[in-house]
């Protein structure tokens, strides 16, 4: 690992200035960053500490929403009685991700900014255009099967790894920074984050010393929630393929409400709402599914090992889409997308 | 170099001129002689290496233990002695719940705090409901389990053994006469002694599902 210059921050506002300095990084809980730092593909020369900002408090909004504070742990989300009850998408995608002991200290706002797994990327001695801009892309004709399918470039096929920014990204979150000039705004998970296009190690529009303070959710919707996500071993992987899903049916199987939105197959955590309106008003046909799913897809630029995920995300779409009509025709079916409702 | 000031199982310990970059892990092994946590694969990957700070078990190889001044930090070593094994500890040795032994230190500290997890009714990925979490179930040690790796595969005898606390404890029958009717019924114990791992397929339906009719609009991988 590289010498750095630790500082700890004792506010947010004292953060966003010493983060100003030269190839400074945030650390809150460290368990990506310093991950990388070990392999030297993250070598920041300050370390500006926010682990003890005081920014660890769920609270209501006027709304009827909630502010999550940047430094509540994963765990403590996942666990926390709102989160559980009205935004159970949430809690599920965080407790599908990582390990207890990860969850514990990994933190809400770093969540959202882990990078990516992609072999090449982590490799040091190898060449890649998000960690060497211009080096070239070896996952293209390499080993690509983890990767992405959607909003990928020619420079850069890499996958959004986070299980919770893909249930945030359903729920319309948006997160809240403070700037080095104090001042603070809101960002959506798609202003949040850049597709790769030629410049893919710059994957936010966050400006240098931003710092993320909290997580807007808007007021819970009606329906149910799931996340489903398909992966090579039982717990503690990454996913092929997700899908956070909030759907509102009638008793008739009518779908009201669609949300959907993705892991594993995009370069940032994916929705397409023009997918959702060909499913609401339908009664889940698979007509509509097929419909639905070729929209998703359309722009789909699979490579060999990952074109399976066509597949499986056409397959994951229909199951979701069915499981919840049946639990709306049925509350008591053993079906789990019943069971958070 | 910074001087920092750490408590580790109730002991002060302070450390001059240490190097920013080292590890939480690092300082008990090479700094303390704390040589019970280990090193695996020092990326957060195996759990070896898990402590309990403030009560919670993280990963000590991804950590800077400079971070970490005024926290309440647990090793293996503060868990029990051999004269006076925990509760854990015991059940390990009860269910020969390791081969090797390189992983037990980890594996020890992390049920540790997983015990605790679950009497304030953390819910899990496996969790059928998650406001009110049934009675843990061997399915539910196992996802609750799963940073810590064993590479002798003692997985099945380290289940029983946690299992065998939290019956002790009383765990289980707390939540039991928290007023689940069906809770009681829902364990079995005799299969609760035989844990098999799942297939190593992808996990979800969708990936067994018969496939539905390709699109040739995305040329479908078929």
């Amino acid at each position: 690992m590289k010498p750095f210059a630790y500082e700890r921050a004792a506010t947010p506002t004292q953060a966003a200035s010493l983060a100003q300095a030269e190839n400074a990084k945030f650390i809150a809980g460290g368990t990506n960053l310093l991950d990388l730092m070990k392999f030297e593909i993250e070598t920041p020369l300050t370390l500006v500490d926010v682990s003890r900002l005081d920014l660890v408090d769920i609270e209501s909004t006027q709304d009827g929403g909630l502010r999550i504070g940047a430094m509540v742990s994963n765990s403590d989300l996942a666990a926390h009685p709102q989160i559980r009850q009205h935004y159970p998408v949430l809690a599920r995608a965080i407790l599908a991700g990582a390990s207890g002991q990860l969850r514990n200290k990994a933190s809400t706002g770093g969540n959202f900014l882990q990078r990516t797994r992609c072999y090449y990327f982590y490799q040091p001695d190898s060449p890649c255009n998000k960690r060497e801009p211009g080096t070239g892309c070896p996952a293209i004709g390499g080993e690509h099967r983890e990767l992405a399918i959607l909003g990928t470039s020619e420079s850069c096929i890499a996958q959004h790894p986070s299980d919770m920014a893909v249930a945030m990204r359903v729920l319309d979150a948006q997160v809240e920074t403070l700037l080095p000039t104090g001042e603070s705004r809101r960002l959506t998970l798609d202003e949040l984050y850049r597709l790769p296009g030629d410049t893919p190690h710059i994957e936010t529009n966050l400006e240098a010393g931003e710092i993320i303070t909290h997580v807007i959710l808007p007021p819970p919707l009606a329906g149910m929630q799931t996340y489903d996500k398909v992966r090579d071993r039982a717990s503690y992987a990454f996913a092929l393929v997700s899908c956070a899903a909030v759907i509102d049916a009638d008793a008739d199987g009518k779908l009201n409400t669609v949300r959907l939105a993705f892991g594993g197959i995009g370069a940032r955590p994916w929705r397409d709402t023009a997918v959702e309106a060909l499913l609401m008003s339908s009664h889940g046909e698979m007509a509509a599914i097929q419909q639905a799913v070729d929209k998703l897809l359309i722009n789909a630029n699979p490579h060999p090992k990952n074109a399976f995920k066509l597949t499986l995300t056409r397959r994951l779409v229909t199951q979701v889409i069915q499981r919840a009509i049946k639990a709306a025709q049925d509350p008591q079916s053993p079906s789990f997308a019943a069971k958070d409702k | 170099m910074p001087n920092i000031t750490l408590s580790i199982n109730q002991q002060s310990y302070t450390l001059t001129d240490l190097d920013a970059r080292t590890s939480l892990l690092d300082v008990c092994r090479h700094h303390l002689n704390l040589t019970g946590s280990k090193k695996g694969c020092d990326h957060g990957q195996c759990g070896a290496c898990t402590m309990i700070v403030n009560g919670r078990r993280i990963n000590s190889c991804l950590t800077l233990a400079i971070m970490h001044e005024g926290d309440e930090i647990t090793t293996i070593e503060g868990i029990g002695e051999p004269a006076s094994l925990s509760d854990i500890q015991q059940a390990f040795v009860d269910h020969d719940a390791f081969q090797c032994g390189y992983c037990t230190p980890g594996q020890i500290c992390s049920a540790t705090a997983l015990l605790d997890e679950i009497a304030q009714r953390w819910p899990s990925h496996v969790s059928s409901n998650l406001s009110d979490p049934e009675l843990i179930d061997v399915q539910e040690i196992a996802e609750r389990m799963s940073g810590n790796i064993c590479r002798c595969s003692a997985y099945p005898n380290i289940i029983n053994a946690i299992q065998q606390v939290i019956d002790n404890r009383g765990i289980g029958r707390e939540l039991a006469s928290q007023g689940d009717a069906d809770i009681g019924a829902k364990v079995d114990r005799d299969a609760a002694q035989i844990w098999s791992p799942p297939p190593s397929n992808i996990h979800h339906p969708a990936a067994q599902a018969p496939n539905p009719p390709a699109s040739s609009q995305v040329g479908d991988a078929q």
